[in-house]
């Protein structure tokens, strides 16, 4: 999972990356195939290059690393609503077929049955980055027919229903589970199954998705992870906390 | 001009109940001596206001110090869930507890807002979201030149704000290391600043861009050596992970909960004890 959604930046992209599953994909990029990724962390660190996975998004390492550390109000003012981010990189809670995401409640706002952290940086990173990858484990509790709560805007209600927000960015454009990958279909933008990895079946994809999922015709198999992509991997496991 | 006094007089002197106070750091240099010093003298009927509420926000909510939070991510980093915030929220225990919520973006703009003493900020944000439908103070507004649909949120404005930073020195200019975060904008928002400091120097004027703020806006300086602990001073301490680990489990349990604030907090004369007794070096 991390593997596969490390392969999706490209070299040279400016990446915003939220904590945990994105962090350690973004930097296993860039100690692979992507040297020149700049990744950039809402603490207002761009160009960090951390030698070990940091565990909070603050973390002294990735200013010690960084090319500039500059101020909060800077980094979502002058750089992700300026629109100098070519990737998002997100997690979160919930999931929905339009790929919107929860990270704010599960249940009644007033009442909820549990409360999650909220939004942090990510409405904004939706909408402002030039486009989105998700990246969540696949589950029925995780992918849902209907969220609680949207706290971020993937394609909303389908068609091009985002596209008359206005907003700057595409949205998610791969959605990176335990599983495979999910991509919007062209036109109405539900996300569909168009890859996975070997050992596994259609049938436990959809078995893990809360609503009848769409499966491309010819879903394309992921690569397992290669010697380079399992060494770089390992150390930044072996010098990282937790 | 700066007033320089030991941490309980300056909570003593400046933050009453009812009041809205900020204690900001994001990540870095989190004023928790400070927090707790507030848990310590029992005040009551707070609105906290940060964009990153943690463990010390977690302690104040679980005391009973505050009925309401203006926040934008409240969590524990790397760890999970903040399990008094979520009883407070999803229990009203140890009582109800109103949330204002916005997002980063958002709150950074609003701090920038009473910084420069405007009435609000604007930005773009919220589009497609359900945050503006649980707080009304989420707005839109049109562009006079553009015509481009915007959102504003009032500026924020708190009582006080508390900030932990490297050093001072002697006139009570401020000097911040590393990931500055929001602090500068908080301070500048805030009717009175509080900053606690690892050291205080003879000047810290000798580089140049190294007073983060200066004096005539610090009306309090106090000496509290590792005040940011379990989070981190750049140069002088690294992240406690282990504490957030623990506090994870201390949380969880209201019980467990109020016996470590008890020992930890009330039993303790000040923070330089608490450091002491959780024996931190």
């Amino acid at each position: 999972m991390i593997v596969a959604a490390a392969r999706a930046l490209r070299n040279g992209d400016v990446c915003f990356v939220g904590i945990g599953l994105p962090s350690k994909a973004a930097n296993l990029a860039r100690l692979t195939h992507a040297p020149d990724v700049v990744l950039i962390y809402e603490s207002g660190t761009i160009g960090a290059k951390p030698r070990a996975l940091p565990l909070s998004i603050g973390d002294g390492e990735l200013a010690a690393t960084a090319d500039a550390v500059v101020s909060i109000p800077e980094i979502f003012a002058y750089w992700l609503q300026a629109g100098r981010i070519d990737v998002g990189f997100l997690g979160a809670a919930q999931i929905d077929r339009f790929a919107n995401l929860n990270s704010t409640v599960i249940g009644d706002y007033e009442h909820p049955l549990t409360r999650l952290p909220g939004a942090g940086g990510a409405p904004e990173i939706a909408a402002q980055a030039g486009e989105v990858f998700v990246m969540l484990r696949q589950n029925v509790r995780a992918f849902v027919s209907r969220l609680d709560f949207i706290t971020s805007a993937g394609y909303l209600d389908g068609g091009d229903s985002r596209q008359r927000l206005g907003f700057r960015g595409r949205g998610p454009t791969r959605v990176i589970t335990d599983m495979g990958i999910l991509t919007p279909s062209p036109g109405d933008n539900e996300l569909q199954l168009t890859e996975m990895y070997h050992g596994v079946a259609v049938a436990d994809v959809r078995a893990a998705t809360g609503w009848p999922l769409r499966a491309d015709s010819r879903i394309r198999p992921i690569e397992p992870p290669s010697p380079l992509e399992l060494e770089a991997l390992r150390s930044l496991a072996l010098s990282s906390p937790g | 001009m700066t007033a320089f006094m030991p941490l309980r007089d300056a909570i003593a002197t400046f933050v009453n109940d009812g009041q809205v106070l900020a204690l900001e750091g994001f990540t870095h240099l989190i004023p928790m001596a400070a927090g707790q010093e507030i848990a310590r003298q029992r005040r009551r009927g707070l609105t906290l206001v940060r964009m990153t509420p943690d463990v010390i926000y977690d302690q104040l909510i679980g005391a009973g110090c505050a009925t309401r939070l203006v926040f934008s991510w409240g969590g524990n980093p790397g760890v999970g869930s903040l399990h008094r915030l979520r009883d407070a929220v999803e229990h009203a225990w140890p009582q109800p507890l109103q949330l204002e919520e916005y997002s980063h973006a958002a709150m950074a703009a609003a701090y920038t807002a009473g910084a420069s003493g405007l009435p609000f900020a604007v930005l773009r944000a919220f589009q497609g979201t359900d945050l503006p439908a649980n707080n009304r103070n989420i707005r839109r507004v049109a562009c006079p030149f553009t015509g481009e649909e915007l959102a504003a949120v009032p500026a924020l404005r708190p009582d006080v704000t508390i900030i932990h930073a490297q050093q001072a020195d002697r006139v009570g200019n401020v000097r911040i290391r590393g990931i500055v975060g929001v602090q500068k904008e908080a301070v500048l928002a805030a009717r009175i600043a509080i900053v606690t400091v690892e050291e205080i120097v003879e000047r810290v004027t000798d580089e140049m861009n190294a007073v983060v703020l200066p004096s005539l806006v610090v009306h309090a300086v106090c000496h509290v050596p590792r005040g940011a602990y379990p989070s981190y001073a750049h140069g002088w301490y690294d992240r406690d992970n282990a504490f957030y680990e623990a506090w994870d489990g201390i949380a969880r349990d209201r019980d467990a909960f109020a016996r470590w604030m008890e020992r930890h907090v009330h039993a303790t004369p000040d923070w330089a004890a608490y450091l002491r007794l959780a024996d931190v070096r």
